[in-house]
């Protein structure tokens, strides 16, 4: 029943944590989960501070979930979006950043096409910095999410196996999750062609395979990731229709599944082409819990790089 | 001051010639003497070693056009504290230095402020553009001492070859940056595991592979030399290493950064690991300190690439690519070469850094045979020192080494018989 201390101002990457800071974010988000299911959906954790969420990157889910969390923490937000930020102005993104920074942000959540914008900030800003996705290097909340999603339904992260299906090279919530899941004891599988699942991943401890119907009655967790056209500027594939043909998740394939597999989706959802649309929808589809989830992850990781105290463990599952 | 010496009492080295005894050189109205002068100036050079000035052929001076990065007057102090009495400069300048009047302000620039050799490389093609050859008996005549398009390797196999075709007439040797566009398009580090893992796009050893492979086709077509600059792949050394078997006339140089840093240098995302090409991984270290050691590569050249801190502070895949070079370039070089791969003795790792690069390029320097132009390096191969970015004459900062402790270092730098710098009093001027 240890529960390790959080020390640090900002999240960039899983890659900078240990499994037990990972855990504290867990525990802290399962503590949170119960405010979004009151009535009065708000505590006034951060009450007094406020948060910009600095979204160079098109989002909405990411940015609703953070925004939202954020105000069930009782804090001041700001949204700002490329578009209409200084940064189309020829302005720097550090110079952006410090400019919130002199109107007294206290946080600033950060989703930026390129890799390593968050712990560039972060190095750089007294504010704490979190990172909602930097490029294809990471998108630590939505690992957690997806952790906490499992640790939720199966008990457990230490053993699961999952399975993460496609566009890997680019997604960063596929390094985020290898990372989370790897260091939490959990046993992962990337699926996909050599050109989105290059050889060299098996250096980060997991196991590779090259067709989704070598994997479906040995998993327990199934992720598919959305093919991200708007990173493609090369060609990886022949087209979509071969890509669901061999990688796809159909509804033929979705009964080889076992039992109690659960079926995760990080969002935008094609329908039709990594995930059928009948298995998007079936039962053992978890997909909108993990959006459900989210914000209490989120709020978590708010509380905890603000320096709030972490919640002790209340489940002793992984 | 005067510009005969008395250099008493070192080991003198001298590559060109496979001398390496302890005794005095003299130097008198600038040129290397074998009777003492009257009236010499005593420097005593007692357990140091002597060598010819140290030539490096690829720097980048930002003149004109950059002259926040570098200048011409600032990066020749850089090579001067780094033991460099030559250097050869590339020609991606703003206008690009692709036409007989760019070189000649480069020439008079280099003339009125450079305290050290600056000879001028002109550009394969109009504008760097890779399509349109420059012109390059009109650049020969101005006297650049090799065509490069450095920083953006000529993409066009046929504007290539015909540049290699032409370029034989005039015996200028062809430098390239080897480096396929399509493979390498949009990449800002290796290719490889800590490029998997940072998300980062992959700039792969192949895409310099097949320009490698390629330069050694066209030098062995058209007999022309071809110098494949800054290797950072192994299999471009194996490649090198096989075509040089066979006689083809193809050279390569090594950085020092691509001998002592790993890709995994970029984990914390510091835009100063950030070069062309990107650093890879120990094992082609171990095949580029190999290629050195067997004759492979023949040249040790720097890349001094400075650019300003705003530029460089900015997130990684934005950040310009390159990094300071001319001051810890001896250093590493023996730090590595010398001291902790035992790779090469000192005459050899001093042979690429002066005759070498001097013949590929025809230039009068690199030896201290009597009559050659006294550019003299005086230096100490186990000076124990720490380097500090904060330390230096250029006006960049972009320097990957702050803090590294390293082993060797130039005492002494004479070009043409004036001593320029030495570490004790600095520069001279």
């Amino acid at each position: 029943m240890t529960t390790a201390a959080w020390r640090h101002k900002d999240l960039c990457a899983l890659a900078d944590h240990t499994p037990d800071e990972i855990r504290t974010i867990l525990d802290t988000a399962t503590a949170f989960k119960g405010v979004g299911e009151r009535n009065l959906k708000k505590v006034p954790a951060l009450r007094g501070k406020t948060l910009v969420n600095l979204f160079v990157e098109p989002s909405t889910r990411t940015r609703v979930s953070f925004e939202l969390a954020a105000m069930r923490l009782s804090a001041d937000v700001v949204n700002i979006s490329a578009n209409a930020s200084s940064l189309e102005k020829g302005e720097t993104l550090l110079d952006t950043a410090r400019n919130l920074e002199a109107l007294r942000a206290d946080l600033i959540v950060i989703r930026h096409k390129s890799a390593g914008s968050a712990r560039f900030l972060a190095d750089r800003l007294e504010a704490s910095v979190i990172n909602a996705g930097d490029g294809a290097h990471e998108h630590p909340t939505q690992a957690l999410l997806d952790a906490f999603t499992i640790r939720e339904r199966l008990g457990r992260l230490e053993g699961v196996r999952v399975a993460i299906v496609g566009d890997i090279l680019f997604s960063r919530v596929a390094r985020s999750n290898i990372e989370l899941l790897t260091k939490l004891g959990a046993k992962v599988t990337l699926v996909g062609p050599p050109t989105l699942v290059p050889d060299t991943f098996s250096s980060l401890g997991v196991s590779i395979a090259r067709s989704i119907d070598e994997v479906l009655g040995e998993v327990d967790v199934v992720n598919l990731l959305r093919i991200q056209h708007e990173r493609q500027k090369k060609e990886y594939f022949p087209g979509t229709g071969e890509y669901t043909a061999r990688f796809g998740l159909t509804k033929k394939r979705a009964e080889r599944l076992g039992e109690a597999c659960l079926i995760m989706h990080p969002g935008p959802m094609n329908r039709g082409v990594e995930i059928d649309s009948d298995v998007a929808d079936s039962g053992r589809s978890v997909i909108l819990d993990q959006v459900t989830n989210g914000l209490a992850v989120r709020m978590a990781v708010l509380y905890l790089c603000s320096g709030g105290a972490p919640f002790s463990r209340i489940e002793t599952n992984s | 001051m005067s510009e005969s010496l008395h250099i008493k009492n070192g080991r003198v080295i001298d590559p060109a010639s496979g001398a390496d005894s302890v005794r005095d050189l003299f130097v008198e109205n600038g040129i290397i003497s074998d009777k003492k002068p009257s009236g010499a100036t005593l420097i005593d050079a007692s357990g140091k070693v002597v060598s010819p000035g140290l030539i490096d052929i690829h720097v980048h001076f930002r003149e004109p056009g950059q002259s926040h990065k570098e200048t011409i007057a600032s990066g020749s102090r850089c090579a001067a504290a780094g033991g460099f009495t030559t250097v050869v400069c590339m020609p991606n300048t703003s206008p690009v230095a692709d036409n007989p009047a760019t070189i000649g302000w480069i020439q008079e620039r280099s003339a009125a402020t450079a305290i050290v050799n600056v000879f001028c490389t002109g550009a394969i093609t109009r504008g760097l553009n890779g399509e349109e050859m420059a012109p390059i008996g009109a650049l020969a005549a101005a006297g650049v001492v090799a065509l490069t398009d450095d920083g953006r390797c000529v993409q066009n196999h046929g504007v290539m070859f015909r540049a290699v075709e032409y370029a034989r007439q005039f015996g200028l040797p062809i430098m390239d940056h080897c480096q396929e566009a399509t493979l390498s398009d949009g990449g800002v580090m290796n290719e490889g595991e800590w490029s998997t893992r940072l998300g980062l796009p992959g700039w792969p050893a192949l895409a310099e592979d097949l320009i490698v492979a390629r330069n050694i086709l066209l030098a062995e077509e058209t007999g022309h030399p071809i110098h494949c600059q800054h290797i950072s792949s192994g299999r471009s050394v194996r490649l090198l290493r096989d075509a040089r078997r066979r006689g083809v006339p193809i050279t390569a140089e090594a950085c020092p950064h691509h001998i002592c840093l790993t890709d995994a240098s970029i984990a914390s995302f510091d835009t100063n690991f950030k070069m062309n090409p990107p650093l890879r991984t120990q094992a082609d270290i171990d095949e580029i300190i190999a290629g050195i050691a067997d004759g492979t590569i023949t040249i040790l050249a720097s890349d001094h690439a400075p650019h300003a801190p705003y530029e460089k502070e900015v997130e990684f895949d934005k950040a310009p690519f390159g990094i300071l070079g001319l001051e810890t370039e001896l250093a590493l070089f023996l730090e590595v070469l010398l001291h902790r791969t035992k790779a090469l003795a000192l005459p050899e790792i001093l042979k690429l850094l002066t005759v070498n690069p001097a013949k590929l390029l025809h230039l009068d320097r690199g030896t201290l045979a009597e009559g050659a132009p006294a550019d003299i390096t005086i230096l100490d191969p186990d000076h124990d020192w720490t380097c500090d970015k904060e330390d230096t004459a250029s006006l960049s900062r972009n320097n990957p080494f702050h803090g590294m402790k390293l082993r060797g270092r130039a005492l002494t730098t004479i070009v043409a018989g004036k001593v320029v710098w030495d570490l004790e009093s600095g520069f001279r001027s």
